[in-house]
């Protein structure tokens, strides 16, 4: 340990640093695999880094490394002791931690993702790790899950429902999942994908554009 | 007792220990820790040999923040953060152990900065960004306001809260008895926090005790393929 060490803890009102996006959502409804086309399709046109957060392991963030859709060292996994939850809304100490590393070694960045580990309706990012988030559901969990709501489906700035390709096998009727998920979250947008069918995801893609754009030409605050 | 120790101690406080099993998971891996009995006695040498230190470490670096503060020709960057955390370095034999209280560490000083802002914190995390958990513990006890006997009896429970909530949530332990555990304890927490020697103790008198085998569950934790907890 050598004395006088740069001091990279940013402000936490977030000038001069990336959007932080969040991706939420229950096991398996494919958050790994949105987080991977979005990285295809931004990687090109913006300054990308990745954290995970997984239940064992590290298989989300093998997992994007082997699709080679980013530089593998700009991937770090987070573990979460049992409680993914915990790890991205009340305690998220880790994560901020591996933001900030991103940031400082292959800064400036544009965008951090942060894809939680999957987890139930209730999991949603605190403000203070995620300036975003997307809440990534699927057809195949049901077409009521909207109607039961929990934070993640009702406050998420962006709802995915993903794998619309399934509804007609799994009997889920997107035209209910469309108008109960509307009730809940009034003029917050639901996009419905099928990114095994359409990898370029390029609805999402230019509602991340938006947000990225919006987070850049922000106006900056006094002092 | 100050106030400020209570949330210092607070298993909700946003600092990242909740990520942290203290060699629970290896223990209960490997079968040493596989109901109340065993927890016990894993709880109780933990925190007699790793606990004891981190004791004596933060309760040094709390009154190493108050001689600082109290020598008015103290240059800029005192206390001395880099001789204290290399002896604590020096006494966490297994690098896997070190690996996890410098994350640790670096974590809830970026909370105490935060929450109680303080010349002390902010030398610390210029000379030694990722100090070792119970040099920070020290620190931020300090800057709370606390006492060096405060911040080592802070030590003392993180030593045991952490694992053992791990071992409940990983064995399915009744959490009730898990708590009459870490009741039990109680007296052993308040004996290591009356050792605690004052500002003018050689660093070197500070305590070096070490459990071989947590250095050992904690290297076996970070070559397992699969874990729940970093450490």
């Amino acid at each position: 340990m050598s004395a006088h060490h740069d001091d990279h803890h940013h402000a936490p009102d977030g000038h001069g640093r990336a959007l932080r996006l969040g991706v939420g959502g229950p096991v398996g409804s494919g958050k790994t695999a949105l987080v991977a086309a979005l990285c295809r399709v931004l990687g090109p046109s913006t300054r990308l880094g990745v954290v995970t957060n997984d239940i064992y392991t590290t298989e989300d963030a093998d997992f994007l490394r082997a699709a080679g859709v980013l530089d593998g060292e700009r991937i770090l996994a987070v573990e979460t002791g049992c409680c993914p939850h915990t790890a991205i809304r009340d305690d998220i100490a880790a994560n901020l931690d591996a933001v900030e590393t991103l940031e400082h070694r292959f800064g400036p960045l544009d965008l951090v993702i942060v894809e939680s580990g999957g987890d139930n309706l209730t999991a949603t990012f605190s403000r203070g790790l995620a300036d975003r988030q997307i809440f990534v559901l699927d057809v195949s969990g049901g077409d009521k899950v909207p109607r039961k709501g929990g934070p993640g489906v009702t406050t998420a700035d962006l709802l995915v429902v993903n794998k619309t390709d399934l509804a007609p096998m799994v009997g889920a009727d997107l035209g209910v999942m469309a108008r109960d998920a509307a009730a809940v979250r009034g003029d917050r947008p639901v996009l419905f994908t099928s990114i095994r069918r359409e990898p370029e995801v390029a609805k999402v893609a230019a509602w991340v554009s938006v947000q990225l754009r919006a987070w850049s030409e922000r106006p900056v605050s006094a002092g | 007792m100050h106030p400020a120790l209570l949330l210092l101690t607070d298993s909700r406080l946003p600092a990242g220990g909740h990520a942290h099993s203290g060699g629970a998971e290896q223990a209960v891996a490997s079968g040493a820790v596989h109901d109340l009995p065993s927890l016990s006695a894993f709880l109780r040498g933990r925190l007699h040999t790793s606990g004891r230190v981190a004791t004596a470490f933060a309760a040094a670096c709390c009154a190493a923040c108050g001689a600082a503060r109290a020598a008015p020709d103290a240059p800029p960057g005192t206390p001395p953060w880099t001789g204290l955390d290399a002896e604590a370095d020096a006494r966490t034999a297994s690098p896997a152990q070190r690996a996890a209280s410098r994350i640790q560490g670096r974590l809830l000083l970026r909370v105490a900065r935060r929450v109680w802002p303080a010349p002390a914190l902010d030398s610390l995390a210029l000379a030694v960004p990722d100090p070792h958990h119970p040099v920070a513990l020290g620190a931020a006890a300090h800057a709370a306001g606390a006492s060096p006997g405060d911040a080592a009896l802070a030590a003392a429970y993180h030593a045991v809260t952490g694992p053992a909530t791990a071992a409940a949530r990983l064995l399915g332990l009744d959490p009730v008895e898990v708590h009459r555990l870490l009741a039990d304890l109680a007296p052993d927490l308040k004996e290591l926090a009356s050792l605690v020697s004052g500002p003018e103790t050689a660093w070197a008198e500070l305590s070096a005790h070490s459990a071989p085998a947590l250095d050992l569950l904690a290297e076996r934790h970070a070559r397992a393929a699969v874990r729940l907890f970093v450490s």
